[in-house]
């Protein structure tokens, strides 16, 4: 065996040896405080390692099931970056709710994390399907962690059960890809795939597996509950990280293995798109829990990261990849506002924040800005991650899905400025009192803050991406 | 000093004051910022007379005797097209040099007259931003090396001129008259704007270069592009030029657009005095000059067109200025009927040697005008100042009390009576003289007119500072600070003297220059005619007699049309309220309320209504997701397959 193939896994390898390093301290260290330290410094390390990889270039390892290039380094370090954010946001529930299981928490969350980097840099479906159930199984585990409410528990089940029925679904579909092609590569599928019945058949029913992971309509019904259910944090990084691997993977996949029948997909992709941005919105706007809310947003937003993958393109790729990346920032911002709310007075629904500005003006500032940046107002970043995908689709004819998803982010101010309006507008009896966050929550706000507002302008970003990303 | 170099300060400055006064008066003192404003203008203005006199007097004079069409600079500021530019320059050629020292001149009077007239108004700071702006676009206007330039500072006098005439902007009568005159000189830029796209979309250039270029007597550019190309039955050219000058019209307030300037007249006097009479007001004619080779060789029915408007204008504006009893509103009649005057020797002027003199006189009368009338208007300012009224009834007699001003306001009105040795005489006579050897009719309508004002000039003049004294009571008026009537003077000195400069040799439109000489034939009679109406206003006006109003019994009903000015604003209102209301604006009205807005109210419902029906697909069953799923997958798969 040639051993060298391990080197160019650096992401991987490292990360390994910060789960190995996690376990032990666990094991070992007694006090609380210093583990999570100790855990968010080594992560720390990890991600800012990640970003001296770029260098491997494009290679391949074991038998070319597993790929890397800049691109792959760059998602990965994008995922790394929002975990280093959940992770802040989760230290304060870790310290205060969670005092029994913080090593599980981190230790699962990173083994989550090590599977997506498979599915990421996947080549073969194998790997693929590895890297997905290890970024699955895990999760399931993490929705549950509340142990003592019973809603935890609840989501926990509706996951695990859903994921398994999508699991199964998938596998079926990659046995028939294997009975049809004869490989699992997605270089000899790219060759053998056809357009005949059973080929489409395998297709679909591993394209709904991955939409289970993005929470794409009609596989999306498990999302609120289990959004809902989940503890906060858990609930910020399913709802962007892993939800950011799978697209990208997705990307990948259908850029690869299914590229020589675009037409294929990109009619099914095109119908799933409306759906999934339309129903996310429309339940969207009955929401009054406010994790409800944003998992409904964050269906609708899918559906948006979606048009990159229908373009195809390497501006497409590009297009997502900023996507994902700026809207790793806003929707951790508003998590983190929901979570430094809840952990301080347990309250959840809409009404509660009526007359937050008169008491909490910087965090209810934090919260519009989100929205908007959700809302794709300029000038805030979202605008600009909403622009270039569009431009992306646009660039390739998809002109009517492009008005369709224009006319839905109407619908999405609408409840977007809700939240802002009772923020700033409705008056309220009894406001949620003022307080004070923790100094952590106040230092991821204010990452995510500064990124809101600035990321937008600075055009190298993009410019990068663009230069490293490919396409059909 | 290069003028490459100095050029740039004269935009720069205005603007940067305009920036600076605009921005941070309100924490100046009122003072400072008249002196900030007054000082920086004082530069401006030395630049200016640096520049123009070095054109006039040295680089401008071209070894084959013609003038020079120099441009400073130019740059490059939007692209349309390959061909198509927008720049931003200066052009210097004797028209520009001269409005140079008309604008430079009758600002800088204007800047310091305010510091006596608005003292402790409210609003000082944003008077003397105002003026800073307005100065900065007129100047850009006049030096524009190109039309759409030219129109960028057109709007922005138009913008600056609303803001001067609404400076009391708590008093209602201003706020509808700082409305109207926007609202009226807007409509007529639409048609400017209009001519510009027709004539650029032809000749693919914006900038006068091209466009005023003459050889073997067409506009090249124009006749190759756009001639023989109709539309409707008419020439291209002509509809373009002709929307072209409905834009000058609006500035001037030529008939019909006059009807924005007498009300204008409810901004502060001085504003009115530097705007609404010397310099923006001419910028129509300013227009039709700069083109004024397209008008005469490719559109010259247009031009005839201009100078019976013209001619129409300046009689309409006369006989109105006959019965009015506002101060300011005579002045506001009688600085329409002037500029009509200089639209008609326009109108009537030819190109070549001496039968350009039509257009050289209007350049003339348009230095001289912008002189006696900024005087006349300051002079008012004062008489304002000292009786707090404008109605005439509420003055008389005052030459004792206001001696300088009553000295200002005399030569003044000798000067726009066209009395000889006082400038206005020298610039009348060869707009005569133009119209004599054009047409007849216009002539004699000109002379006509040259009589009636002279009589209404006189009867103001009389009723000023004649007349029988009204009752002052405790407040006696007296003479203005020394801040107000040193400029004054001082425009009484350009008044005297600017009929000898010999503008003939430096303005013409073929820009070869020629020698004038009075013609007695026209003048003498224009004089006699200017010294009867004259006589006739002594007669009715020196005294209170019972003359005027048995004159008033003679013809009470053309009185009473021009003192309500012919019914010209009711037309208006007829017409917009009734009609245009009524008939377009209710109905559209209606159209967006309950159409435009119900449909958007019914996309609102249904969307709510679907999302509310869609609601129980979210039943919290896992089994029913399992289902939704595979039947989800099962049916894209047969969606797919079959579709």
């Amino acid at each position: 065996m040639d051993y060298s193939n391990f080197i160019i896994m650096n992401h991987e390898l490292s990360l390994v040896v910060v789960l190995v390093a996690l376990l032990l301290a666990d094991l070992f260290g007694k006090n609380k405080r210093i583990f999570q330290f100790f855990a968010m410094g080594l992560f720390l390390v990890h991600t800012v390692l990640g970003f001296t990889h770029w260098n491997i270039g494009e290679a391949s390892a074991f038998s070319g099931m597993y790929v890397t290039s800049e691109i792959h380094v760059l998602v990965k370090n994008i995922l790394n970056i929002g975990t280093l954010i959940v992770f802040i946001f989760a230290f304060y529930w870790n310290e205060n709710k969670n005092k029994n299981q913080v090593g599980e928490f981190y230790f699962l969350t990173l083994s989550t994390l090590l599977g997506m980097y498979f599915m990421v840099s996947a080549e073969h479906f194998l790997l693929f399907y590895i890297g997905l159930e290890t970024a699955s199984i895990p999760m399931a585990t993490l929705v549950a962690f509340n142990k003592n409410k019973k809603e935890s528990a609840e989501a926990a089940a509706k996951y695990i059960l859903t994921a398994a029925f999508s699991s199964a679904v998938m596998l079926f579909g990659i046995s028939l890809m294997y009975g049809a092609c004869g490989s699992l590569y997605y270089g000899d599928i790219l060759i053998k795939f056809q357009s005949t019945p059973l080929h489409i058949m395998a297709l679909i029913f591993m394209f709904a597996g991955i939409g289970f992971k993005i929470s794409l309509v009609p596989f999306h019904l498990w999302t609120a509950d289990t959004y809902e259910g989940a503890p906060t944090s858990v609930t910020a990084y399913l709802s962007v990280i892993s939800k950011g691997a799978a697209a990208f993977a997705l990307l990948c996949i259908m850029i690869k293995a299914f590229a020589n029948y675009p037409g294929t997909w990109q009619t099914f992709l095109w119908w799933i798109i409306v759906i999934t941005i339309t129903i996310g919105n429309l339940f969207a706007l009955r929401q009054k829990n406010m994790k409800r809310f944003l998992a409904f947003s964050s269906i609708s937003q899918a559906g948006y990261i979606m048009l990159g993958v229908i373009a195809g393109t390497p501006q497409g790729m590009a297009a997502m990849v900023y996507y994902v990346f700026i809207y790793l920032f806003t929707n951790l911002a508003a998590f983190g506002v929901i979570s430094a709310i809840e952990n301080k007075s347990d309250k959840l629904t809409m009404d509660d924040y009526n007359g937050l500005y008169s008491t909490n003006p910087k965090l209810s500032f934090v919260m519009m800005l989100a929205m908007f940046s959700l809302g794709g107002i300029p000038p805030f970043a979202g605008f600009f991650s909403k622009f270039f995908i569009f431009a992306a689709a646009a660039e390739q004819g998809q002109y009517l899905l492009v008005f369709i998803a224009l006319l839905n982010t109407i619908i999405s101010l609408c409840y977007y400025l809700w939240v802002v309006k009772a923020m700033f507008i409705n008056k309220s009896e009894n406001p949620i009192p003022t307080f004070n966050s923790d100094n952590m929550t106040k230092i991821g706000l204010i990452i995510c803050t500064v990124a809101m507002i600035i990321l937008g302008f600075i055009s190298p970003i993009y410019d990068k991406i663009i230069a490293i990303s490919f396409g059909m | 000093m290069e003028l490459t170099n100095l050029a740039p300060i004269v935009l720069a400055l205005p603007l940067l004051m305009f920036m600076i006064i605009g921005l941070f008066g309100y924490k100046m003192t009122p003072k400072f910022s008249g002196i900030l404003g007054t000082t920086a203008f004082s530069i401006v203005t030395i630049v200016c007379y640096y520049i123009a006199l070095t054109y006039f007097f040295g680089s401008g004079r071209l070894a084959d005797g013609s003038m020079a069409k120099e441009v400073i600079f130019n740059f490059e500021w939007l692209r349309f097209s390959e061909n198509l530019v927008i720049s931003i320059g200066f052009l210097l050629d004797p028209i520009s040099a001269m409005m140079l020292i008309v604008i430079s001149t009758v600002s800088l009077m204007v800047h310091v007259y305010s510091m006596g007239y608005m003292h402790g108004e409210e609003g000082f700071q944003r008077y003397y931003a105002v003026l800073s702006l307005f100065s900065f676009a007129m100047l850009g206007l006049v030096v524009a090396t190109n039309i759409f330039q030219m129109y960028i500072f057109w709007e922005l006098v138009g913008v600056s001129s609303f803001l001067l005439i609404s400076f009391y902007y708590t008093k209602p009568s201003a706020v509808k008259a700082a409305k109207k005159a926007f609202i009226v000189t807007r409509f007529a830029d639409m048609f400017f704007l209009m001519g510009i796209l027709i004539l650029s979309f032809y000749t693919q250039t914006f900038d006068f270069g091209p466009l005023t270029e003459v050889t073997n007597n067409h506009v090249a550019i124009v006749s190759e592009t756009m001639g023989g190309v109709t539309f409707c039955g008419l020439s291209v050219i002509s509809i373009a030029v002709f929307l072209i000058f409905l834009g000058g019209a609006g500035k001037s307030a030529m008939f019909p657009f006059h009807i924005w300037l007498p009300d204008a007249m409810e901004g502060p006097t001085p504003a009115s005095a530097l705007i609404h009479a010397a310099t923006m007001v001419v910028a129509g004619v300013y227009l039709v000059a700069r083109l004024f080779p397209i008008y005469f060789f490719e559109a010259h029915d247009v031009l005839t067109i201009i100078a019976y408007i013209g001619a129409f204008t300046s009689l309409f504006a006369a006989v109105i200025a006959c019965t009015q009893t506002d101060i300011k509103r005579v002045l506001a009649f009688s600085t329409i009927s002037q500029i009509a005057y200089m639209m008609v020797a326009l109108g009537v002027s030819g190109y070549e040697g001496n039968e350009g003199l039509g257009f050289t006189a209007s350049m003339w009368h348009l230095f001289t005008h912008a002189m006696f009338k900024a005087t006349l208007f300051l002079a008012a300012g004062c008489v304002i100042h000292a009786v707090h009224s404008n109605e005439m009834d509420a003055m008389g007699n005052l030459r004792k009390h206001l001696k300088i001003t009553h000295i200002a306001f005399l030569i003044a009105c000798l000067a726009i009576a066209g009395i000889p040795i006082f400038s206005g005489f020298f610039s009348k006579d060869e707009i005569l003289v133009a119209a004599h050897e054009a047409s007849p009719v216009i002539y004699w309508c000109q002379t006509l007119v040259a009589g009636l004002t002279a009589f209404y000039m006189f009867r103001l003049y009389y009723r000023i500072f004649w007349y029988n004294e009204p009752d002052y009571g405790h407040h006696t008026p007296h003479e203005s600070p020394a801040n107000m009537w040193i400029p004054l003077m001082v425009l009484t000195v350009y008044t005297c003297t600017s009929g000898f400069f010999p503008f003939t040799e430096y303005i013409s439109p073929d820009l070869m220059g020629f020698e004038s000489h009075i013609h007695w034939n026209i003048a003498i009679p224009s004089v006699i005619v200017a010294l009867i109406g004259i006589g006739i206003a002594t007669f009715m006006y020196k005294k209170k007699t019972e003359y005027p109003d048995k004159v008033v019994a003679c013809i009470k009903n053309t009185y009473h049309y021009a003192y309500n000015k012919f019914y010209i604003d009711e037309i208006y209102l007829f017409i917009t309220h009734k009609i245009i209301y009524k008939c377009i604006c209710d109905p559209i009205a209606w159209f967006d309320r309950h159409i435009i807005d119900g449909f958007m109210n019914l996309l609102s419902w249904i969307t709510n209504k679907t999302s509310l029906e869609i609601k129980s697909f979210q039943s919290g069953n896992v089994q029913q997701y399992a289902w939704v799923f595979i039947l989800g997958v099962l049916s894209i798969v047969a969606l797919t397959i079959y579709l």
